[in-house]
């Protein structure tokens, strides 16, 4: 039974599904703030600016087109889980611009706390939406204050693999992904994305050296190997599609402290064989890398 | 009847204020404080007891005075305002003998309060942006107030559990302002140029001297128990607590930084470890718990800088505006029992 006080409709399938009005809505700003960082360190304004520069990039350079845009909730938390790839990720920034625009609602970026202790990297990354992807945070984020948040459960396993193996999604962690919805009551909104591979494509990577550098993986991508280091920043024009999978709902109760494990892992699962098949599908009816 | 208090660190600047503010109320019969020093606030009817260091004769009162109320006070949580060696005396011994005296079989105290610090939760990379009370820290502490503020909340969880007559309450403040109180932390923001690591900007919150108070003072009166944030609405990036002091920053360099920060911190500069990761990661706190226990904030995190700023402002101007104490025992003896003192009631 969900809690008191949370209001429930029955859906269709018989799946209950939460509507959410959060818990405890955003403090207001206080008067004499002289930035307009939030409380999660992001910025409207920084984000303006970031949406200057993928705005182009985003119509004219990737000419990202959606599928299903409409199954992303309008109000309320949910948490959109996607694919990943990419040596040096577009789909993130990409994905939250195009929510951003398209639906004009903000988007928080769940990634590695890694970001966090770079200078520069974490607090530019902090602007533009960007949260470590701590289970509090999640939690928070989903249930309290009833934003959107993206998460790639595959992190950096996804886009540290090889051009060989584009398109195979890796495992998704644990599940953690799963465990925080549940908790928080929202549905999970599957996205598949394709051309992001073709974006930047990693052909050799380096144990040792990042292992060295502390970092997860260095690639050595095409972009590289044809521009040299200016390959770091520029991107293949592939054609970018975005595919919005029904919404994914659990019928179990919220704010439980633990959820059964093979539970989780085997909704994982099905989240991943669902985005798994939606990547092959788009990939059966693409014609172009570059025309899609 | 109304309540017999005993104030551990009476001297230190929350005891003094502690001791102010239940004096007023009209519902404590009984102050009592305990330093090792003499006070330094003017004081109208606390009883201040000298103690040696370990507060050996802290059985001996606890048992003598039949106080029910303990505030312990009297916590290091700023490592610039003692030597580093003393801090695991002076907080862990000091508070296992304070709460052997409580548990005492004669002893008549029902509730403590300790004032501790958010510093329990450390600042690291893989923090969450909110530590709720039951967060556990995700890096091992590496210094001393560190280590001995994580040991007294261990003894304070055990003692608790051992002792179920007793209700405590551990209220973990944020870092404090206000137009008084002096920390490491005001210390930085009052140099001609404010430290700032290059490359990062961390959220911080600030929780207003005033509210330390009236927190305490909250905890007392409703016999709170359990763990509590307690930290001022909001979060400033350090870049705008810089703006708003209205000063300039000094980037320090991210790499090395504890090294290079190593000589500055021999003039008296906060600097120290735990400073350097809050200035490197922040720290967020989760102050939702206390508030549904009911408790209401007079300041936000950013008018808790504001009134800092303001005061400090005056301060430049006309210098310190509060009158100087000095205890002197026989005076305070004497408004207290001369007979020539026509007291209210």
């Amino acid at each position: 039974m969900p809690p008191p006080g949370r209001s429930i409709e029955a859906r269709p399938g018989g799946a209950l599904l939460p509507l959410r009005p959060p818990a405890h809505p955003p403090e207001p700003e206080p008067e004499g703030r002289l930035t307009d960082v939030d409380h999660w360190g992001r910025s409207q304004r920084a984000r303006d600016l970031v949406a200057k520069v993928y705005g182009p990039l985003y119509r004219h350079w990737f000419r990202a087109e959606w599928e299903g845009l409409e199954k992303v909730p309008a109000a309320g938390g949910a948490l959109l889980v996607a694919n990943h790839a990419g040596a040096i990720p577009v789909d993130a920034p990409l994905l939250m611009h195009g929510i951003e625009a398209e639906l004009d609602r903000p988007v928080y970026g769940l990634a590695d706390y890694f970001f966090r202790s770079f200078p520069g990297v974490g607090t530019a990354w902090a602007r533009g939406g960007g949260v470590p992807a701590h289970p509090d945070n999640a939690y928070r984020l989903l249930h309290d204050e009833g934003q959107l948040a993206l998460v790639f459960p595959e992190g950096t396993k996804g886009t540290g693999k090889l051009w060989s193996e584009r398109y195979r999604l890796r495992r998704f962690g644990r599940g953690g992904f799963v465990e925080i919805a549940m908790r928080a009551g929202v549905p999970i909104v599957p996205v598949a994305v394709i051309g992001s591979e073709e974006a930047m494509p990693t052909v050799a990577r380096s144990g040792t050296l990042a292992k060295l550098l502390g970092v997860p993986y260095v690639p050595l991508t095409a972009n590289m190997l044809l521009m040299g280091p200016l390959g770091l920043l520029a991107y293949f024009p592939a054609k970018i599609r975005f595919r919005v999978l029904d919404p994914v709902t659990f019928d179990v109760p919220p704010g439980q402290d633990r959820y059964s494990r093979s539970m989780v892992f085997d909704e994982a699962e099905k989240i991943r064989q669902s985005m798994q098949l939606a990547v092959y599908d788009m990939l059966r009816r693409r014609r172009s890398v570059w025309f899609g | 009847m109304g309540r017999r208090i005993l104030i551990t660190g009476l001297s230190s600047f929350w005891g003094g204020r502690m001791a102010q503010a239940l004096e007023r109320s009209g519902d404590v019969d009984v102050v009592v404080g305990l330093d090792t020093r003499e006070p330094k606030l003017a004081l109208e009817r606390t009883e201040f007891v000298r103690a040696d260091e370990t507060y050996s004769i802290l059985a001996r009162l606890v048992r003598a005075t039949r106080v029910d109320t303990v505030v312990h006070a009297g916590l290091i949580v700023d490592s610039t305002q003692v030597a580093e060696r003393r801090i695991h005396e002076l907080n862990v011994i000091g508070t296992i003998n304070l709460l052997a005296a409580i548990g005492g079989a004669d002893s008549a105290v029902r509730t403590l309060v300790v004032k501790s610090s958010t510093l329990v939760y450390g600042a690291s990379a893989r923090d969450p942006f909110w530590f709720s009370e039951a967060t556990p820290r995700t890096a091992p502490a590496r210094t001393r107030t560190e280590r001995s503020l994580l040991e007294v909340e261990d003894h304070l969880g055990a003692f608790a559990d051992d002792n179920p007559s007793v209700r405590v309450a551990t209220l973990r403040f944020a870092n404090v302002l206000g137009p008084d109180i002096e920390t490491g932390l005001s210390r930085l923001l009052t140099l001609p140029l404010v430290p700032r690591i290059a490359g990062f900007d961390p959220q911080v919150q600030f929780v207003s001297q005033a509210d330390v108070v009236r927190a305490l003072r909250f905890a007392v009166e409703r016999d709170l128990s359990g763990v509590f944030n307690v930290v001022g609405d909001g979060r400033l990036p350090w870049s705008e607590v810089v703006s708003v002091v209205g000063r300039p920053p000094l980037l320090l360099s991210p790499i090395g930084t504890g090294l290079l920060t190593a000589p500055v911190r021999r003039l008296g500069l906060d600097l120290r470890p735990e400073m350097l990761d809050l200035l490197r990661f922040g720290r967020g706190v989760d102050g939702r718990k206390l508030r549904s226990a009911g408790f209401t904030y007079r300041h936000t995190t950013l008018r808790a800088l504001q009134e800092f700023v303001e005061a400090q402002r005056l301060k430049e101007t006309v210098g310190e505006t509060t009158p100087h104490y000095r205890y002197e025992a026989d005076v305070e003896a004497f408004f207290r029992r001369s007979p020539a003192v026509v007291r209210p009631g």
